[in-house]
């Protein structure tokens, strides 16, 4: 392979890791702006979200299925795991933040770490189900396999650089979703309530919006956002475990203080750079300095532009 | 009056321990212009606040058109009929004065009716159909208070409780609301017009009420409360 072979293939492993990323910062960035909330638990949601793709794929037997039914298992996948992750995002709002919204933000946060540690215990749990998916549960907390079920042919041919479907996947699952979710954003009448919700939840509830509800929507499309990710995650990285939340999590919530918490395109930009800096660091310098620089990038950021990359520096108050 | 449309009686209600609203009472008929002033810190805002549910009372009653609203959400006040323009007008700045408008709609679906309270607000005040594709964050104060006016009408309330609408704007813009209020009461809307500008307030309302820490200390007819000795030297700087 040539040096810029090699700095291509890192790139796009780097581009197709950050469209996950970013789709879980995502689900981070929402929920900031609608409540300031570090919801600490989305990465952990995200995990669980994996858990259940690998338990629809083992009990379904997919592995086994045509090409054809494969792509089917995938939507499968897909659509499971997001309904889950924001069926579960939602419920965590309802019953571990909404009676605590005139609260103290150092409840909410507090009570946000608490639904972290539960969650990342359910996987713990999940992991141990006697499933052949998860090597008969006999070491729980072990990473698993998740298998391949995109086919691994190089779409370049003979190239000495690799594109698979896994990464083609990852574009077309991701792309899609973000354009969905700023046209809703933008566009619909939830969108709109969420926002107003987001400038003053005051003036919103004097408007008729039921803002608790419009709360708990934003959890469950930040959830969903999550579980998508998850099994676009799994497909393409092929190992799962309870604490990939906390990594996984960790990337995500870097991403989005970095484009600007609150900012959906600056989700998305933040997601890519840090894709993008944990290929080539793994590439040119060693794989273990790449969480130290990822943190790092974090710390710099809090302190000489804690507004981040795209977002507003000033506070809007009227 | 015991046809009173809005009638509150014996309102308790404050921030966590301390109470602010110490026994407040006052009612609103059909078509009325009724004013409630009183200085700063008095309890006027927190009492439209607790009218709307956004403060949940500790004590006390309040109806609507006959009904209770004691415990229901906000939303389900607005919907309705009740609806505020509140202090400082909170506008949306970061969206579009078209979006504003919009979502003052957020609970109807009726797209016809929708359409002519459009037109209506624009009519009323043409600046905005002007500044329609402009954040509203940008509008002068007294753009952004019509903003807040025409964002409550399009919800098309039956009762509209403003506060302090003249609060920060030019003198000139002042009569302009003013006369909008008229305007709108005339068309049949039954308003509830808090202000710290006394004298307009009462000008414009038949009847007015005066609240004094979380109390109301003086009611009647405002042609009366004009004359009235002790508004004069407190609230009318005579
Ligand atoms: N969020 C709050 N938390 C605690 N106390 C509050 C809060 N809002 C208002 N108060 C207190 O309640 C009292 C009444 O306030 P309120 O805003 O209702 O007065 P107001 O009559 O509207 O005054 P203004 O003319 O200045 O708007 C004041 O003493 C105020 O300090
Ligand atoms: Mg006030």
């Amino acid at each position: 392979m040539q040096d810029y072979e090699v700095f291509v293939q890192q790139l796009i492993t780097g581009l197709s890791n950050g469209m996950i990323i970013a789709l879980i910062a995502l689900g981070y960035t929402m929920v900031y702006g609608i409540i300031e909330l570090i919801n600490f638990a989305h990465g952990d949601v995200f995990m669980l979200g994996a858990f259940l793709a690998l338990t629809l794929l083992g009990a379904f037997g997919m592995e086994a299925w045509s090409p054809a039914w494969k792509f089917a298992g995938v939507i499968m996948m897909l659509g499971g795991s997001a309904l889950f992750c924001g069926g579960l995002n939602w419920t965590l709002d309802r019953v571990a933040y909404r009676s605590l919204r005139k609260a103290s933000k150092l409840s909410l946060l507090v009570s946000a770490i608490g639904c972290s540690f539960i969650c990342t215990n359910l996987g713990l749990f999940w992991g141990g189900l006697p499933m052949g998916v998860f090597a008969g549960g006999v070491s729980a907390a072990a990473p698993k396999d998740f298998p391949q079920i995109t086919p691994q042919t190089n779409l370049l041919g003979e190239s000495a650089i690799r594109i698979t479907q896994a990464d083609v996947m990852v574009f077309f699952v991701t792309i899609p979703l973000m354009i969905g979710l700023v046209l809703l954003v933008n566009r619909s009448r939830l969108g709109r309530a969420m926002r107003a919700v987001a400038q003053d939840s005051t003036a919103a509830e004097l408007m008729g919006i039921p803002v608790d509800r419009v709360i708990g929507m934003t959890f469950f499309i930040g959830g969903a956002l999550g579980g998508f990710a998850s099994v676009v995650y799994s497909l393409y990285n092929n190992t799962i475990g309870f604490q990939m939340g906390y990594r996984a999590g960790m990337d995500a919530f870097t991403a989005a203080v970095l484009g600007g918490i609150g900012s959906l395109p600056g989700a998305v930009l933040g997601g890519l750079t840090i894709g993008c800096v944990r290929a080539m660091s793994d590439q040119y310098l060693e794989s273990r300095w790449t969480n130290t620089i990822v943190f790092g990038i974090l710390v710099l950021i809090l302190i000489f532009r804690p507004s981040g990359l795209l977002g507003s520096t000033r506070r809007e108050k009227v | 009056m015991s046809d009173a449309l809005l009638e509150v009686s014996e309102l308790r209600c404050g921030y966590g321990q301390i109470e602010v609203l110490r026994g407040v009472s006052l009612r609103v008929a059909q078509g009325e212009i009724v004013a409630l002033i009183g200085s700063n810190g008095a309890g006027k805002s927190t009492t439209l606040m607790a009218v709307n549910q956004v403060i949940k009372p500790m004590a006390g009653s309040i109806r609507f058109a006959g009904e209770s609203l004691i415990g229901l959400r906000a939303d389900e006040v607005v919907q309705r009929g009740l609806v505020q323009v509140p202090e400082g007008r909170r506008v949306f700045a970061r969206m579009t004065v078209l979006e504003n408008l919009v979502l003052g709609a957020y609970l109807r679906n009726d797209h016809d009716g929708i359409a002519t309270d459009m037109h209506r607000v624009n009519d009323l005040f043409p600046v905005l159909k002007e500044r329609q594709s402009q954040l509203a964050g940008t509008l002068s104060g007294g753009e952004q208070q019509m903003l807040a006016i025409g964002r409550a009408l399009m919800s098309r309330p039956r009762l509209l409780m403003m506060d302090e609408p003249s609060m920060g704007i030019a003198p000139i813009l002042v009569t302009r609301i003013f006369q909008a209020i008229q305007q709108l009461n005339q068309e049949g809307l039954t308003v509830l017009l808090v202000e710290q500008n006394a004298r307009g307030a009462l000008k414009l309302s038949s009847r007015g009420y005066v609240i004094e820490t979380g109390k109301v200390t003086i009611e009647g007819p405002s042609h009366e409360l004009l004359n009235d000795d002790r508004i004069r030297a407190a609230y009318l700087g005579d």
